[in-house]
């Protein structure tokens, strides 16, 4: 007993440090909890709603219980959403595509072999990001509409390949600085030229970073709407424009608005799905060695 | 096969820093040439030289008699071996060694039983399907060298390849390098700071400090000869002991600290520039185990002849052998930026005190801390510096090697005396500043070892 009481006091501090640690650690993770349902909760409403019969979307207390129906989907797309899908899948691989191809060399330059002043190229880039869009909307309207570009995909197809550049600039540069020097090195020794450094030794580490960069482009060009709405209003709008008409259009349709709505989430949630594992390994890349 | 010549090579990178100076240096066909150096002497830099991944200053490289200086790195007919493996991580063992064949179109079936070959020469076998990350690091270090020999290169390059595998697995892959070298007989030039890896590999060792050639020649020469102090002060572990000493008498003493070390006529025989230093301050040097140690009044001790008396500081058994440290009434010398980086850390806790020294001795002799000891020198293994070029004094042109570069004047660089080229070099037990031993740049360390 002698030997056991002075333990005990010993350990009654760190007990009572431990407990209070849980306490703050309960504390933040219920208001981490409250937040994101918070957060997901106007989805969460959104989704349900879509799968509700209209009589039951708008109803005063809202009704939780009620029988699944994917009516109002079909609804949606017998409606006409079927064109404004096609033009927003078309924008987005095309701009994803053209991103890619430019932004690659690009970043290759400035990560494997810098130029002189790639400081300065790399500040020119991001600084293109730094002009709030309102302010190029009216000579861009301009510039399409003298080139035959207005109500075309190919203007949006243009616009967002541009907004991206910079961004896969930066993202892709970064990937590329996290290939070991040494292994180009290997490589050029070995005998690989360009080619053989890109397909065999950069791409298989780069690749989720890649992966990462193209859906961030897609997310972009997919939700886009400002230029959208002005450049391409009337015949090819995209997704989100067809999203708003349909308010405007239709009434208050709150079910059908929402079936709408989520049918315009699922490719981008699908794809983000889809490259789950590779996009945690690409945002993630270079964090860990 | 091919021999590799360095032949006046300087390197200046684009901010200015001078990385080599000057440097000359053959590999011969099948030799296994060391570059050995501390951090930063330009020794990797070298190598890259010749490997074709950094462009050259000035001076040509040649590999097989013709100027690869504006050679591609895979027209060389070179393998390497890098110091972090960088083998490919997508590919499997077998892809990796045989990556290098399969982008010169080799036939398959050749491939494939060069890379058997290769695989059964190290072991590695059963691992060909693994990927690197599935690999431990000796197995990683042993791809990377299956991809540098299944080229059949003419020259081999490796930058510090042993550098990232611990102590024992080192020892073990230190011996199985060198007999792979020897086996296939092909130019090697391999890089490393670790003086123990010169020491056992080479056929040849060439030692930098600063981007400058300091000595280049066999490892035994090199250890028992050494070209400088710098030299002196890096190879070898514990390091040669140096004491700054006088010379008096038609050379038949030097005179260290109090004590009066006699001089047979022998060695201003072997020596006979010692002449010139009569009066004047040398630093004497003598290896750890050249000095025997005896208590005062035991059966085979002696007042006469060369004996150095000190008191041990700490005796350091290490089964085979002991290492005493002690101190005598005489000034050391250290040379600063030798032992910067000592790979197999036997030199920590070397304790620098005034007149500090190492004596390696066997086992069976009783020594404690403590004791007053005598050290017995054989005379013949002394070695003499000029304390103000830090080269040795009469350094034996028979010993100069192939090599070494011919003129006897090593160009120092801007604003820098040759013993700062050599390692500067000052006495850290000096109590009034030694000004004229210390080097520019060295006060500040030395004032603190004096505090």
């Amino acid at each position: 007993m002698s030997v056991a009481k002075p333990v005990a006091t010993r350990h009654a501090p760190r007990r009572r440090r431990l407990t209070r640690r849980r306490a703050v650690g309960g504390f933040w993770s219920a208001i981490t909890w409250l937040l994101a349902i918070i957060l997901f909760f106007p989805v969460f409403w959104m989704v349900i709603t879509a799968f509700k019969k209209e009589g039951d979307a708008y109803t005063d207390p809202p009704r939780i219980v009620f029988h699944p129906t994917l009516t109002e989907f079909s609804q949606v797309f017998s409606g006409g959403a079927g064109h404004p899908f096609l033009h927003s899948v078309f924008v987005s691989l095309v701009s994803v595509v053209l991103v890619l191809a430019l932004a690659l060399p690009a970043a290759y330059a400035l990560a494997i072999r810098p130029v002189k002043r790639w400081r300065d190229s790399l500040f020119f880039f991001l600084s293109t990001k730094m002009l709030p869009y309102v302010a190029a909307i009216v000579p861009i309207y301009i510039i399409a509409e003298h080139t035959g570009l207005l109500d075309n995909d190919w203007a949006l197809v243009i616009l967002y390949t541009g907004f991206n550049l910079p961004l896969a600039v930066w993202m892709i540069r970064s990937f590329f600085l996290e290939v070991p020097r040494e292994l180009l090195e290997a490589a050029r020794i070995d005998g690989g030229g360009l080619y053989v450094e890109l397909s065999k030794v950069i791409m298989p580490i780069v690749a989720p970073g890649l992966a990462a960069t193209a859906l961030i482009c897609v997310i972009f060009t997919w939700n886009e709407f400002f230029f959208a709405y002005f450049l391409t209003a009337t015949r090819g709008p995209t997704v989100p424009i067809f999203l708003v008409s349909f308010l405007q259009s239709e009434g208050e349709y709150w079910a059908r608005l929402s079936a709408a709505a989520t049918a315009a989430c699922l490719p981008v949630i699908l794809a983000g799905w889809i490259a789950q594992k590779q996009l945690v390994r690409g945002l993630s890349l270079g964090a860990l060695k | 096969m091919a021999n590799v010549s360095i032949d006046n090579v300087s390197k200046v990178y684009p901010n200015g820093f001078q990385a080599l100076q000057d440097l000359t240096l053959s590999v011969e066909d099948g030799e296994f040439m060391v570059l050995v150096g501390p951090s930063g002497c330009g020794k990797t830099t070298a190598l890259r030289m010749v490997a074709g991944l950094e462009e050259i200053t000035a001076g040509t490289i040649e590999i097989g008699g013709s100027v690869v200086n504006d050679m591609d790195p895979k027209d060389r007919d070179i393998a390497m071996v890098f110091q972090n493996y960088a083998l490919y991580p997508s590919m499997t063992v077998r892809d990796n060694i045989g990556f290098a064949l399969k982008l010169r179109h080799m036939p398959r079936e050749q491939i494939a039983s060069r890379v058997n070959e290769a695989l059964a020469l190290l072991g590695l076998t059963d691992w060909a399907d693994r990927k690197p990350a599935q690999l431990s690091g000796g197995q990683r270090q042993r791809v990377a060298m299956g991809r540098a020999i299944v080229r059949e290169p003419s020259v081999f390059l490796m930058d510090e390849p042993l550098s990232n595998l611990d102590a024992k697995l080192r020892v073990q892959m230190r011996a199985e390098v060198a007999r792979i070298q020897r086996r296939l007989g092909v130019a090697t030039l391999y890089v490393t700071h670790d003086q123990v890896e010169a020491m056992t590999m080479g056929d040849r060792v060439a030692i930098l400090s600063a981007g400058v050639l300091q000595q280049c020649d066999e490892p035994q020469v090199v250890y028992d000869h050494p070209r400088n102090l710098f030299v002196a002060g890096f190879m070898g572990s514990p390091p040669m002991n140096l004491f700054e000493g006088t010379i008096a008498e038609g050379a038949l003493t030097a005179v260290v600290g109090s004590q009066q070390l006699a001089l047979p006529a022998s060695v201003l025989a072997e020596t006979p520039a010692l002449l010139e230093y009569v009066g004047k301050p040398v630093v004497l040097g003598i290896r750890p185990e050249d000095l025997g140690a005896v208590r005062p009044g035991d059966h085979n001790d002696s007042q006469a002849g060369c004996v150095l008396e000190g008191r041990t500081d700490l005796v350091e058994a290490l089964g085979s052998e002991q290492l005493i440290h002690f101190t005598t009434d005489a000034r050391a010398v250290e040379v600063h930026g030798a032992r910067e980086d000592d790979a197999e850390g036997l030199s920590q806790g070397t304790i620098n005190r005034g007149g500090a020294g190492t004596a390696r001795i066997d086992a069976r002799t009783v020594v404690r801390a403590g004791d007053a000891v005598r050290f017995h020198i054989d005379p013949s293994r002394l070695r003499f510096f000029d304390p103000e070029t830090a080269e040795a004094i009469g350094f034996a042109t028979d010993v100069r090697s192939r090599g070494e570069r011919s003129s006897g004047e090593r160009p120092a660089r801007a604003g820098e005396s040759a013993a700062d080229a050599a390692g500067s070099i000052s006495s850290p037990s000096d109590p009034d500043g030694s000004a004229e031993l210390s080097a520019g740049g060295t006060s500040q360390d030395r004032s603190q070892d004096a505090g």
